[in-house]
């Protein structure tokens, strides 16, 4: 299949191209459709990124609001020579739902990112990227699924250096690509159960999409007030933001050359190009959490679980 | 998979004592674990040793109940020994079936000992029939325990576009995120149900005074706060008092426990064959009182009678039960 990759153009960059390559992430909230589509629009008008994920991963009933904006996104985003990249939901349950992921699995347009293994099953035998919401913990889960046509794989956040080293290194004898998440609220759990729902009182087949009222998630505190989590539907996130700004250097060094920004309402063409920065080796990461903090308005940064600690934690190098 | 003979009541053992219990109350089959991080209950004085499993492989087998180990957790990268020899040493012990979550660690077992029944953990969350399709296709699991997302007439329909049995859960604790998929725990502690094979730690679990209130905390987070006379449940992070949009609540869910006694014939009807009990961590007494509960209730079902399901309120969280997502108001 032809893959929407930009450097397969006209200039083919050598294997093993050393550019270090950033993907924004899909979105995972539910912003207001045009919002959605003036995001992607910015993405790819200004945003030093290589690769743009874009569809409903959290919940299905979304889909529909932005749908009708998502050619002229993939248009806008290919004019501007990025990679496009469909995202598959990641807890599928309805058969309305699965044959949704069978209509996704059926594109040969673009690179599919298999949120959930029935769409990865769907997609076996052709390039398919993995998204961090399916289980790949080890080499041995890690080759069974390149074996199968996974060509990249962005893996779950909650892998201690460690374990990304050893499967950095394993996957160098394979065709495929590793992508570590380096920013944005962590993606912790995801449920049947509405809790935006729930917290408004609805139910969640009538939710009236009171998940669109919070562009990030809505912050849950804890009894003393401290943040603790954030909902966005049936997903429950981190209230720190994970950033990897001061590993990256660490990360370049065990071989991995592309990053994942996952998209806040904060402007996410400044957070690119802190992480180009970074990438690049023109600021350490002292300077890119002194420019996180003024871009993002000082929100709390964590980085516990690359550091083998609770994920909660932000620790220094 | 539907129109399966009896259904299968499989009952948990963190102890030998448990397992005899569970045997002796009518279990057709029961689920354990070696004491270590291979699998998702390896909780301090908890499991077996191999030894253990050997001899109490006997006792269950004499008494025609079968014995499953899960090996349920994700293998560390750079480390899968400990998973290959669990799964290995189940082959050489003659277990009936392994229960397996990790797809490498699924491969490993299919390559090695391809004769080894495969069960698939509810941690893999097969949610839908492509998903299951996979795991049947490419590890031949005979089984898959479904996650506690779905609701009876989705099971039912799942039932009839796959060609496995399925196995749900009918009581015990209750996740309400979909399994295998939930890194809160780990978030909060650095231990985590798909590495670690545990969730919200009792090493991480600090109770406070302050005045008249009992403060729960769990890692650096306050997870619930009780009033005097209130009865303190055991913080479980997802099942805590948080403050979300202005509103204190149980945001994720109350303590409670899943009950589905009530269930019974419906999940029969939607073709499911094993039916699960959570708690291999909880005593023999506990384990004797719940299997003996569904022995009777699956009992009377078969011989087509109808009775009051027992009373189980005093074995469950904060003496409340729910039914779970099986009900679609749950979610």
């Amino acid at each position: 299949m032809m893959l929407d990759r930009p450097d397969q153009g006209g200039e083919v960059p050598a294997r093993g191209d050393a550019r270090t390559k950033l993907t924004m992430g899909p979105v995972l909230f539910n912003w207001d459709p045009k919002v959605w589509r003036d995001f992607y629009y910015t993405i790819a008008d200004q945003a030093d990124v290589d690769s743009v994920c874009l569809g409903e991963v959290v919940c299905s009933k979304r889909a529909p609001l932005f749908a009708p904006h998502i050619p002229a996104v993939i248009e806008r985003l290919r004019a501007a020579g990025k990679e496009v990249v469909l995202s598959s939901l990641a807890l599928i349950m309805a058969p309305r739902e699965m044959d949704q992921m069978r209509e996704l699995a059926a594109t040969d347009e673009f690179l599919i990112e298999a949120n959930d293994i029935s769409v990865a099953a769907l997609l076996e035998g052709r390039d398919h990227g993995i998204g961090p919401f399916v289980n790949v913990y080890n080499e041995g889960t890690l080759g069974f699924l390149a074996a199968r046509g996974a060509r990249r794989i962005c893996l779950p956040t909650e892998l201690p250096a460690g374990a990304i080293n050893a499967l950095q290194k394993f996957s160098a004898e394979l065709d495929t690509e590793l992508e570590i998440m380096v920013f944005g609220r962590l993606p912790l759990a995801i449920s049947a159960r509405c809790y935006h729902a729930r917290s408004a009182g609805l139910h969640k087949d009538n939710c009236q999409f009171v998940c669109g009222q919070d562009s990030d998630g809505l912050v849950v505190d804890t009894l003393d007030g401290d943040p603790f989590l954030a909902i966005n539907g049936p997903q429950t996130l981190s209230a720190s933001y994970l950033s990897l700004a001061a590993e990256i250097q660490a990360l370049q060094a065990m071989g991995i050359r592309r990053f994942r920004l996952s998209p806040h309402s904060m402007d996410m063409v400044k957070v690119a190009d802190v992480f180009r920065a970074l990438t690049t080796g023109t600021i350490d990461g002292e300077e890119a959490g002194t420019r996180i903090a003024e871009i993002s308005g000082s929100v709390a940064t964590c980085n516990g679980h690359f550091h083998a600690a609770s994920g909660c934690r932000s620790l220094c190098l | 998979m539907t129109g399966a003979a009896a259904m299968e009541l499989v009952c948990p053992a963190g102890t030998p004592a448990s397992l005899k219990a569970a045997v002796a109350s009518g279990a057709d089959a029961v689920y354990l674990g070696f004491r270590d991080d291979t699998n998702a209950r390896n909780f301090p004085g908890l499991n077996f040793s191999r030894a253990e499993l050997e001899e109490n492989l006997d006792y269950a087998h004499g008494r025609g109940c079968k014995i499953f180990l899960a090996v349920n957790t994700f293998p560390a990268a750079g480390d899968p020994g400990p998973w290959h020899r669990a799964v290995d040493d189940a082959a050489a012990l003659g277990v009936d079936a392994i229960i397996v979550a990790d797809i490498g660690l699924a491969d490993y077992a299919t390559r090695k000992h391809p004769n080894l029944r495969r069960h698939l953990s509810v941690q893999a969350s097969a949610s839908n029939p492509e998903s299951i399709r996979f795991y049947q296709r490419s590890f031949g699991v005979k089984r898959v325990v479904l996650p506690r997302v779905l609701t009876i007439p989705e099971i039912a329909a799942l039932n009839r576009e796959i060609e496995v049995e399925t196995e749900v859960f009918v009581f015990g604790g209750l996740c309400v995120m979909a399994e295998g998929r939930c890194s809160l725990s780990s978030y909060v502690t650095g231990q985590s149900p798909n590495t670690n094979g545990v969730c919200s730690p009792a090493s991480h679990v600090q109770y406070t005074s302050e005045g008249d209130r009992l403060i729960s905390r769990l890692g650096d987070f306050t997870i619930n706060a009780f009033e005097e006379g209130e009865p303190a449940g055991y913080p479980t992070l997802c099942k805590g008092r948080f403050c979300a949009g202005g509103k204190t609540s149980y945001l994720f869910e109350e303590p409670t426990s899943l009950n589905a006694i009530g269930l019974l014939s419906e999940l029969r009807e939607a073709g499911v064959t094993g039916l699960k009990i959570e708690g291999r961590q909880r005593g023999k007494a506990y384990i004797a009182k719940v299997v003996k509960s569904f022995r009777d209730a699956i009992d009377a079902m078969e011989r087509g009678e109808v009775i009051a399901p027992a009373d189980l309120s005093s074995l469950t969280e904060g003496g409340e039960n729910t039914t779970g997502a099986y009900e679609r108001a749950w979610r």
